[in-house]
Formats: C-alpha cells, sequence, structure tokens
C-alpha cells in the first residue's frame, strides 16, 4: 500500500514538474528576491547595497513622479475598466439576440482584439494625427475642431482610453458564453410572473452574468496597473507626464536610470495597490456577484 | 433549449446598433490599408479637406509603398526571427501545459489542491514584481542579447493554459485511461497514447494563443534584444515608427503585412479562438 502511495506521488509529481520547476525559478525565487532588492541601492553593475527603508521613504515624501503615474494609472483604471464592461456586456447583449449575420458581427468585434499591440498603437497615432488624421478629418467635416489627441495633457489618457475600448472584443466573447450558459427555465419564470424585457434584464440576465463581470473586472485591474506597451509607443508618459502610467515609470526607473532597487520598491507599491483593490472586490462579492442557482 | 423567452429588442434596433458599432470596430483597419496604398502629396494634402470618399480612397493606388516598407524595414530578417521564437514557444508551451494538465486533473498526489490554487493565483502576479530578478539571472547566466530569455521559460508550463487543459482533460471519459491501465500501461503511456491524441483541439486553442503572444510580445524583445539582427517584427516595427514617425504610408504597409498573418490564421481558426477565450473566462 505504502508503495503504492508513494508511486502515485512521485507520478503526479514528475507530471506538474515542468510547473513546479519554474515556479520556484522564475516566480517564487524573483518574488523573495524582489523584496531584497527593494530595501537596496542597485545599478545592475555593481553589487546591491543595502539601504533599508529609504527607498520607500524616499517614494512616498520626495518622488512627485511617483504620485503622478500612480494618479494617472489610477484614473486609467478607474474609467477605462467600468467603460470595458459595460461595453463589452452592451456588445454582448446585442449578440445575443436573434438575428441574421451574428457570426459575421462577432467576427467584426472580435477582430480588434487580435490586432497586436505595436499595431494598433501604430494605427491610432496615425488615426488621432491633429492635423491629417482621420478622427479630426471627421470632426472637421461635422463643424468640430478636433483637439490636438495625444499631443495635449488634457486629451491624451483620453485618447488611450478610446484606443483600449477598440479592444473589448476579447472580453465581449466572455461575456457572450456566460449569456449563453444562463438556463432558459429562468426567463421562463420571469415571463410567467409578467416580467418585461427591461425587468427581465434587469432581474435575471445581469445578475446571471455577474460571475463572469466579476472575472471581467479582476482581470481588468490588473491589466490597467499592468498598462504598458501603448503609452511607451505612443507617448513615452507625455504630454507634461499625463500619461505617465505606473508600468511605464517603473521600466523608466530600471532600464533608463538603471535604479533597480528603487523599480523594485515601486513593483511592491505596485503589487499592494492591486492586493488590496482586489481584496476589496473578493470582499464586495457578496454583495453584488451571484453564484450558482 | 428555446431563445425565443430570452428578453429580445426588436431586431431591426439590434440590426442598426451592431451595424453603427461595427463602423468604428472596422474603420480603423479600413483606414490602414488605405493609407498603405496612398501617395504621399494625397496623404499630406488632405488637410483641409475632411473626410469624404475621395479622400479615403487611394487616388492613385500605390502599390510600391509595400517594396518600399520591406526596402526600409527589414521584415523578412525580422519574419525569421519572430517564427523561431514562435516555434519553440509553441512546442515548449503547449507539450509542458499538456503534461502538467494531465497531472493537476487526471492523478492524485500530496498537496495538489493547494499547488493549483497557487498556480492559479501567479496569473494574478504583475510581471513588474519578478521582472528585475529575473532579468538579473538571465543576465548573470549570460543570456542577455541571446532568443534563451525569450524561449526557456515557455517550456516550464503557462498557468493559463494548465487551466484551460485542466478544463478539458476533467472532461474526458475515465474509461479509455482505465481500460489502459488495465492492459498494464503506465501514466506517461497513457497520457502520450491516449490522453494527448484526444486533447487536439484544446491544444490547437493553446497552440494558437501562444503563436499570438508571441508575434505580439513587445516587452520580452525590448528588454533581451539589443542587436538588430535579433529584433522581431513587433519590436521592428516600433524601433522603425520612432525613427521614421511620420512615413505614415510605408508606416501602414509595414503594419499591414504584419498583422496579415495573424488575421489569415484567425479566419482558419476563429472557433478555436473564441472558444478559448470564453471557456478560461467563463468558469473562474
Amino acid at each position: 500500500m505504502r508503495s503504492k502511495f508513494l508511486r502515485e506521488n512521485l507520478t503526479g509529481y514528475g507530471f506538474i514538474a515542468p510547473w513546479l520547476i519554474g515556479f520556484l525559478l522564475f516566480t517564487s525565487f524573483p518574488f523573495l528576491s524582489s523584496i531584497y532588492l527593494s530595501f537596496t541601492r542597485y545599478n545592475i553593475v555593481t553589487p546591491p547595497v543595502w539601504v533599508g527603508g529609504q527607498n520607500y521613504k524616499m517614494l512616498l515624501h520626495d518622488d512627485p513622479q511617483f504620485h503622478t503615474a500612480l494618479w494617472v494609472t489610477l484614473r486609467f483604471a478607474a474609467v477605462s475598466v467600468p467603460l470595458g464592461i459595460v461595453c463589452g456586456v452592451a456588445l454582448a447583449l446585442l449578440l445575443n439576440q436573434n438575428v441574421r449575420g451574428l457570426s459575421i458581427y462577432r467576427t467584426i468585434f472580435f477582430l480588434p482584439s487580435i490586432v497586436p499591440t505595436v499595431a494598433t498603437a501604430t494605427i491610432f497615432l496615425w488615426l488621432l494625427n491633429p492635423e491629417i488624421g482621420l478622427v479630426n478629418g471627421m470632426l472637421h467635416k461635422i463643424g468640430i475642431e478636433g483637439p490636438a489627441w495625444l499631443l495635449d495633457p488634457k486629451w491624451a489618457p483620453w485618447s488611450l482610453i478610446m484606443m483600449s475600448l477598440w479592444g473589448v472584443g476579447g472580453s465581449m466573447v466572455i461575456y457572450l458564453a456566460g449569456l449563453k450558459d444562463i438556463p432558459a427555465y429562468l426567463y421562463e419564470a420571469a415571463l410567467l410572473d409578467g416580467a418585461n424585457p427591461v425587468q427581465r434584464l434587469r432581474h435575471v440576465t445581469i445578475p446571471m452574468l455577474t460571475p463572469v463581470i466579476f472575472f471581467n473586472l479582476i482581470m481588468g485591474v490588473i491589466g490597467a496597473f499592468q498598462y504598458f506597451t501603448e503609452a511607451y509607443v505612443m507617448t513615452k508618459g507625455g504630454p507634461e507626464d499625463s500619461t505617465l502610467y505606473y508600468a511605464l515609470y517603473l521600466f523608466q526607473r530600471a532600464w533608463r536610470y538603471l535604479d533597480m532597487g528603487y523599480a523594485s520598491a515601486l513593483a511592491w507599491v505596485l503589487f499592494a495597490v492591486i492586493m488590496t483593490i482586489n481584496i476589496v472586490l473578493f470582499r464586495s462579492q457578496k454583495k453584488w456577484v451571484h453564484y450558482g442557482s | 433549449m428555446s431563445t425565443d423567452n430570452r428578453s429580445r429588442l426588436p431586431k431591426l434596433f439590434t440590426h442598426i446598433a451592431l451595424i453603427l458599432l461595427a463602423v468604428p470596430a472596422l474603420l480603423p483597419l479600413i483606414w490602414m490599408v488605405a493609407t498603405s496604398l496612398k501617395a504621399d502629396t494625397q496623404i499630406f494634402g488632405s488637410e483641409t479637406a475632411g473626410v469624404t470618399m475621395k479622400t479615403i480612397v487611394p487616388h492613385p493606388f500605390v502599390w510600391k509603398n509595400y517594396p518600399e516598407a520591406l526596402h526600409a524595414i527589414p521584415m523578412v530578417m525580422y519574419l525569421r526571427n519572430t517564427l523561431k521564437l514562435c516555434l519553440f514557444n509553441v512546442v515548449g508551451a503547449v507539450l509542458s501545459s499538456a503534461m502538467v494538465a494531465y497531472g493537476f486533473a487526471r492523478l492524485e498526489f500530496k498537496g495538489k489542491d493547494v499547488l493549483f490554487m497557487v498556480m492559479i493565483a501567479t496569473m494574478a502576479l504583475p510581471a513588474q514584481v519578478t521582472m528585475i530578478p529575473v532579468f538579473v539571472v538571465f543576465r548573470w547566466l549570460g543570456w542577455y542579447g541571446t532568443y534563451l530569455p525569450l524561449t526557456v521559460p515557455a517550456f516550464f508550463g503557462n498557468p493559463f493554459f494548465i487551466f484551460l487543459l485542466t478544463q478539458f482533460y476533467k472532461t474526458l471519459p475515465g474509461d479509455l485511461s482505465e481500460a489502459a491501465r488495465m492492459d498494464g500501461a503506465n501514466e506517461w503511456t497513457i497520457f502520450a497514447r491516449v490522453m494527448l491524441p484526444l486533447a487536439r483541439p484544446a491544444l490547437t486553442t493553446c497552440a494558437l494563443f501562444q503563436f499570438l503572444w508571441v508575434w505580439n510580445d513587445f516587452f520580452g524583445p525590448l528588454l533581451y534584444i539589443n542587436d538588430v539582427h535579433k529584433y522581431t517584427l513587433a519590436y521592428g516595427l516600433q524601433q522603425f515608427l520612432s525613427n521614421h514617425g511620420a512615413e505614415w504610408s510605408r508606416l501602414m504597409a509595414a503594419s499591414t503585412l504584419f498583422i496579415m498573418p495573424i488575421l489569415i490564421l484567425f479566419f482558419f481558426a476563429q472557433r478555436s479562438f473564441i472558444e478559448g477565450i470564453a471557456t478560461t473566462g467563463g468558469k473562474n
């Protein structure tokens, strides 16, 4: 018996060995050593020097760019994540109707989400070109002088939010799958109770969709705090730091200034912020997420 | 199951809404292709013209933007580099993930549930936290400037795929592996001979995603690649953009060439893409 137990365990661990080894090498070891690095001054070339809590102290009291980056990112998350959810759910609801050509529509809306980020960024740089871009061209047509978009500190963050909505099709298909999973009898029961379409949406569809919305909310928050490539390619954080997203600032600290210790402290603050928000969201689940029936 | 009882909007309204929304979804791509075929005089002459059919459709069609883009950006070389990375990543990630998923889905061992939870949790860990030490280690190994940091990690399984494949293995009937076990096959044989062939659709989904991710990856090459001859398409395009930002026709031609393989792949494997995303998101 004992040898069978041992053999079973060995086989099991044998199969998961690749992930387990990878986890130790590429996740848990770096995870722990980045705690250590966050208490050092380290430029990669010379060995790290222990500085205690100095990085964290500086970050809180002496680094206006850190505050800017945090604020810019929080604002981006607070706008783009809910907006993405509303648009994704709305699109999925439309695509859940019984009309012709659904698969074509689904393809059209999904398409932008698979366009490589660098390509998307390039295309939008061109679309949003203040003088000869398509967007301002169209606005001009209806008598509006469009702003300078990515060159205007007021409009640059909105330009990127708009661009993030273009890729909303990726989450749309998740909502669509969630909608297909809602059992028909719930709608039948609602109909028997005389519920009108709006009431059915409010009391059946949306509550049944909340687990999927919750999943997208969590992933959306994590994604928003790691928002990098678009900003790196399009604005480099400008103008006037209006698009200095947290991940971008961290990258600059680490690789432009080779301030690896400080960047590690930034990473840990990022981690703490994401965890805090996620814990709050998980706690809030009881109030609004409906699991199973 | 009937869909008649679902909340339904009048069909006409739905169609109008869908068509109106399809315009902003497609217009950027149409504009990209249109620009890639335009002469510079048309692009830069449209300043005050606003947007009409005349400004959207290229006249004349300038096909030479494409050879010029290929001349300005060594895309064939970048393509070869990107495909090389894609190949190693796809093989590595799919094989290792399939193996790990089999362990989690079909075998019993101590601490399985906890380890599975840990694996799921790592998906929420921001890459920024581990990126610096990982970079330091790769640099110390002398891997900086090579493809090794961009390929070796793939061989250690990808939590997203492991999750997806675990879900898939769980849906397969137990009889088959039971029968094989009766015939004296060990777990490795069952995995290789019975489970892998059955999991082909799910493995295809994983392969497609991995291909897409590596094709798109910008951050990896940004950190580790310092030699022009090793640039990938995504990185090469960004480099060209930052050096020749105003050459819109060439940039759009290059973007079109960069996107086209992904679009072709997508049209052939739509179901795998869409269902893959839907399954992982729907069942948490």
